[in-house]
């Protein structure tokens, strides 16, 4: 039975939950449990929810060998930024082993990164940095964009016997929707389709997916038919979803919260350009952050990132029509 | 305090540790033969002069152990019971490789033998034996985690932040540093002015020690101490060993930034011939054993290369086949 709960509270029952059907379930962490009544600490105990220093390279590194030994450590690392410190780990370790072991050991951990704080918080907690992870093999990406994709992705994440980065937004964390009680999977590697249409394929990643749904909604209006495609997972990424859309409206839109060079954006436009290029009728779009660390002040936070009315002029643009005056 | 007669090495460990040594020193000397004929090809580090750290500390750990080392992985391998053909089958890149030709000299591991191996990157493996410890105590067992790693390591982040986890839950691992005096290319007095590693650790309270690490019989006699308290479930413990490497940091190092030891002061430091002159003086070797000895590991080398020679290149697909866990 689904209820209502925050996108924030699905991903805590997800791990909650797999915590208790699975005893090799680890949760590692800053300020993980900051009180003795802390319902993980409770639950579980403090051999597996593991308050850490600030020390993630040695979290990460930690938990990769503790998953040689059959453990599956979710690392909860709050900001995505704060990854980057680790990159040997993230990107150099606990990828590559493996296959550089001819498949001797496996890595299941789970980095649970939060990510595109655009609310003020300025140049080093707000970017949407999963682009950067789209080159290392080996490497997962979750990005979802709803409650209910939350929970699903990661249970399935945790599932997964591969490292799996599992950005939510933060922006997305009080936003509340039906999220199924008991177990719940959403396989990584399979896109969803919250709206369907015929006139122009809109590609929309994390919060983005909110804002191109309400772009559809204002085009409808017009009476343009738009399809909405949240990828859901980065790595592996359903190009078969996209493709098959886009075969059918013959126009594409990316919507991306990230810097546009580098992109999870520039890779899906080049995925169709080069495997969809004959069901295109006009150029791809890309409505992404101006390629700038995010400035403080709203005004200029606002100008940096899509929004509803850039994604509707992408729209406009790619169905021929006339450019509408800012 | 010393009892004369425990003094005495026994001869069967004694002849143990040599024909490790040498099955370390004649199958690096064979490797850096076959680097110049490009049989071997890729960068390839050498551990010879360094014999008596790997043999003295592996030859008492249990197929259950886990050891961890970095580029200069070969001899530590060898010590924790790889076998020298499939190790050799490796770095010449064949099907019967440990790792199918997918690691290499760099990434060697060893599952079956508990050799968690090699990392490339200069300190990346210390928080992975962590990981490993720490699964060996949520299990309940009493097997340790080593990690070897060189002086060069102990000025990253990464070494500090490792040691202080593992002091914070004082998890069973044995960090085994082989202080050769140079980190790459250059002197240890380029990289810190903390001569001595055991002293960067002294503030966490690591039970520490630094030894002969030429002397084997002094590296085997130290890490007793520390493994019989690591089985009861304590450590971290950190043994230092100060070693000297006699090839340059890479097969192929032209060495311009060091002086070449006279071959009187190589007869005074190398592992092997010392432990052969203390092994003629109390009558557990002679003359015919050592040659014995050598000559067995010659033929045991000889048979490493036909073997890897024999063996298939894998076929190219398997390149894109172990990208994930399945």
């Amino acid at each position: 039975m689904a209820r209502e709960i925050p996108y924030i509270a699905a991903i805590g029952e997800a791990i909650h939950q797999e915590m208790e059907r699975d005893d090799t379930v680890l949760y590692f962490g800053q300020n993980l449990a900051t009180h003795d009544d802390d319902p993980f600490l409770q639950a579980f105990g403090s051999d597996r929810v593991r308050v850490t220093p600030i020390s993630e390279t040695a979290e990460i590194g930690m938990a990769i060998g503790a998953a040689f030994a059959g453990y599956r450590p979710v690392v909860q690392l709050y900001m995505a930024e704060f990854m980057l410190v680790a990159m040997d780990q993230v990107v150099n370790e606990a990828p590559r082993f493996h296959y550089m072991t001819g498949g001797q050991v496996k890595v299941p951990i789970v980095l649970q990164a939060g990510y595109g704080f655009t609310a003020g918080w300025a140049g080093q907690h707000t970017g949407s940095i999963y682009g950067m992870f789209l080159g290392v093999p080996g490497l997962k990406v979750a990005v979802p964009s709803t409650p209910a994709d939350a929970k699903g992705l990661m249970t399935a994440s945790i599932r997964d016997d591969n490292p799996v980065v599992f950005f939510h937004h933060y922006l997305l964390t009080l936003e509340h929707g039906d999220v199924p009680e008991g177990e719940h999977v959403v396989p990584l590697g399979e896109a969803a389709v919250p709206r369907e249409g015929t006139d122009v394929t809109i590609v929309a990643i994390g919060w983005m997916v909110g804002k191109a749904l309400a772009a559809a909604e204002q085009l409808a209006a017009e009476g343009v038919s738009a399809e909405v495609i949240d990828p859901r997972t980065l790595v592996p990424l359903d190009t078969a979803t996209i493709l098959d859309s886009v075969e059918k409206t013959g126009r594409l839109v990316v919507v991306d919260q990230s810097t546009r060079h580098g992109s999870a954006a520039a890779v899906i436009a080049a995925e169709v350009a080069s495997e969809g290029f004959s069901s295109l009728r006009a150029p791809i779009e890309l409505v992404t952050a101006l390629d700038a660390t995010i400035p403080y002040s709203e005004p200029m936070e606002a100008y940096l990132l899509p929004d509803e009315a850039k994604i509707v002029g992408a729209v406009q643009k790619v169905l021929g029509f006339a450019p509408v005056a800012a | 305090m010393t009892d004369p007669a425990a003094a005495r090495l026994d001869g069967d460990v004694g002849l143990g540790l040599l024909r490790t040594m040498w099955r370390i020193r004649l199958f690096e000397e064979r490797v850096g033969q076959l680097t110049r004929g490009d049989e071997v090809h890729g960068l390839v580090h050498l551990s010879i002069g360094q014999e008596g750290v790997a043999a003295g500390v592996c030859s008492q750990l249990r197929l259950d152990d886990v050891v961890y080392s970095g580029h200069r992985a070969h001899g530590h391998a060898i010590a924790k019971g790889a076998p020298l053909h499939r190790i050799m089958a490796e770095l010449m890149g064949r099907s019967d490789g440990l790792c199918q030709g997918l690691g290499g000299s760099m990434h060697l591991v060893d599952v079956e033998h508990g050799f968690l191996g090699a990392t490339g990157v200069v300190g990346g493996n210390v928080p992975l034996a962590l990981g490993s410890a720490l699964a060996g105590r949520l299990l309940g067992g009493d097997q340790v985690a080593v990690v070897f790693f060189g002086d060069g390591a102990v000025q990253g982040g990464i070494f500090i932040e490792s040691v202080n986890l593992a002091t914070l839950w004082r998890l069973p691992v044995i960090l085994v540093c082989e202080n050769n005096g140079f980190a790459e290319f250059t002197p240890r007095s380029a990289h810190t002015n903390v001569e001595r590693v055991s002293d960067v650790v002294a503030p966490y309270g690591v039970v520490r020690e630094t030894v002969d690490g030429n002397d084997v019989v002094a590296v085997r006699d130290a890490f007793a101490r520390f493994l019989e308290n690591a089985r009861e479930g304590e450590g971290p413990m950190l043994l230092e060993c100060l070693t000297h490497r006699l090839r340059g940091h890479y097969e192929g190092d032209p060495e311009r930034y060091r002086e070449a030891l006279a071959a009187e002061e190589w007869q005074q430091l190398d592992p092997i011939l010392r432990l052969q002159r203390r092994g003629v003086n109390e009558r557990w070797l002679d003359e015919e054993a050592t040659v014995r000895i050598e000559q067995g590991t010659r033929d045991e080398v000889d048979e490493a290369v036909r073997f890897g020679r024999e063996s298939p290149f894998p076929p190219v697909a398997l390149a894109t086949e172990l990208v994930y866990a399945s």
